[in-house]
């Protein structure tokens, strides 16, 4: 059994604001589930299913459902894989509801990073802790510890990197709510200040408030519903961790999670239009797209050079909100907005700018955790309605 | 550039014998005694034949720089002591671990650089294996 065209996304919803001053966390992930089931013409009185991750206040799901007043429940997951936790999600409700758990899933994400600590779940006393945690290290370095391997052994260049962020930055300038709406240029890039060699401040991306919420149903529901919804056609995750000592930096998880996905989709790269690709850090897409199998291993730098990212007509139009980098990472988890963004491209509506001609087939990919260190990779493919 | 902090670790039953030996400047490692791997980070399963039966031996304490970076921007205890090095060292027994470059000139570090311990003291009966480059 596959979940191929057993689950559709009907709602996807992106707070518009980068910035909350005057709300709760939880107040923020109302806002957001509101959004998404008007989005998809249901009501909250329709879920029967709800998946969260470590940002929801409180004690698993239970806490989100309570506040919520979700009253129907049966079926719940906070499968915690840091930002990319809610890629993972959708696949996990297509299989619920193939399975015929439920059939009105409900999935947020929120917070207000900018202005409290965020709930975050990472433990304190993991069994790695005592080995790793000692030594200084802040997420920033991990990834800038795969980015200097990466150039070491195949040549990639900061202005490499930094072509990824003027893609992305190219794209912000169409919306109207991104945080960092700015067209930048390879020159502003390496020119900025050095975070973590050989990350600098924007090849990372932005701390903002916010959330994002989605609706995925059955088949039955999305067919009885008005608004054109997304159809899932595969899915795949994948963990990658320091592998017993062997850690190999230049890699990610998406070696395994990307070829799941496609076969269950049963596509293959030419056919995908479009991709959301996790950008906490332009490292983290040039590695992704290495191995979800755009280009070859190593090919990376060439690959996002000369345009090949921007939209609507690169090699790869990529995150066509201006993502991570350059619009929202709403409390530091890029997960949610890279589906929001895809659900707009095969719905046509990205910004008439940036929206690839009638496309077809997109793709989105998650990474949670620390790139290619301890790592979940969640690869997910979404097509049209009728695809 | 030694002024780093030292945090102490808390050792549990599975690592006590790892932080007792670095009080006498020795760098224990773990090795499966089923199928001989050596293992990194220490712990009471082999992670790649799943026995149980796990023995203990002391390491050279010299590696080659795997990865590195210099941060300049630490959070918490490192928010002061930044700029400073972190990085994946590959010990000559094979695995690469977590650490800290110090003593090194902090513009002219290089993969493939070979280093040597500097333990640092935590004043809790532990030190932290760091390294400094040969």
């Amino acid at each position: 059994m596959t979940i191929r065209g057993k689950a559709f996304v009907a709602g996807a919803y992106e707070h518009p604001l980068r910035v909350i001053p005057d709300r709760s966390t939880p107040q923020v992930h109302a806002d957001v589930a509101l959004g998404a089931v008007a989005d998809a013409g249901l009501t909250l009185d329709d879920v029967d299913a709800y998946f969260c991750a470590g940002d929801a206040p409180g004690f698993g799901p239970m806490s989100m459902a309570d506040y919520l007043g979700l009253k129907k429940l049966s079926y719940m997951d906070s499968t915690e894989f840091g930002g990319s936790s809610y890629v993972a999600h959708v696949g996990h409700a297509a299989a619920a509801i193939a399975a015929g758990k439920c059939s009105v899933a409900l999935i947020t994400l929120a917070g207000r990073p900018r202005h409290e600590r965020a709930f975050g779940s990472r433990a304190r006393t993991a069994p790695e802790t005592d080995f790793e945690s000692l030594y200084g290290l802040n997420t920033v370095s991990l990834y800038a510890l795969a980015a200097q391997r990466h150039m070491h052994e195949y040549g990639t260049t900061s202005e490499q990197l930094a072509e990824i962020k003027v893609a992305a930055s190219l794209h912000a300038q169409h919306n109207p709510n991104a945080f960092l709406p700015k067209p930048v240029t390879v020159e502003e890039v390496v020119e900025s200040r050095m975070i973590s060699d050989p990350l600098h401040l924007l090849d990372c991306c932005v701390v903002t408030d916010g959330g994002g919420a989605l609706v995925v149903v059955s088949p039955e529901v999305a067919k009885s519903l008005s608004r054109r919804s997304v159809k899932v056609l595969g899915h795949g995750e994948a963990t990658k961790n320091p592998d017993n000592g062997r850690v190999d930096l230049t890699y990610t998880g998406a070696r395994w999670s990307g070829p799941r996905a496609f076969e269950e989709a049963g596509v293959s790269h030419a056919d995908i239009d479009y991709a959301s690709i996790y950008d906490s850090f332009t490292i983290t897409v040039l590695e992704t797209i290495e191995d979800l199998g755009f280009c070859a291993k190593g090919e990376g730098g060439r690959f996002v050079s000369d345009g090949g990212l921007v939209a609507p007509f690169g090699k790869l139009p990529f995150n066509t909100d201006g993502g991570g980098l350059c619009n929202n990472h709403p409390t530091n988890r890029g997960g949610i907005t890279k589906v929001i963004e895809a659900v707009r491209q095969l719905r046509g509506e990205a910004h008439p700018e940036v929206q690839v001609p009638d496309p077809q087939i997109a793709l989105v990919h998650g990474t949670g955790g620390s790139l290619a260190t301890r790592m979940g990779s969640v690869t997910l493919i979404l097509g049209q309605e009728d695809s | 550039m030694s002024s780093l902090p030292v945090l102490a670790p808390s050792p549990s039953p599975e690592t006590k014998a790892f932080w007792d030996a670095t009080a006498d400047d020795r760098l224990l490692l773990p090795k499966c005694s089923a199928c001989g791997t050596v293992i990194w980070y220490p712990r009471a399963i082999c992670p790649d034949c799943h026995s149980l039966e796990i023995e203990w031996f002391e390491a050279a304490g010299t590696g080659t720089i795997y990865s590195w970076t210099v941060s300049h921007r630490g959070e918490g205890p490192y928010r002061e002591a930044s700029p400073y090095c972190i990085a994946y060292v590959e010990l000559d027994e094979g695995p690469r671990v977590l650490t800290n470059i110090v003593d090194a000139d902090l513009t002219s570090l290089a993969i493939g650089q070979r280093v040597t311990l500097a333990w640092a003291d935590t004043g809790e009966g532990t030190k932290l294996p760091r390294f400094r480059p040969v």
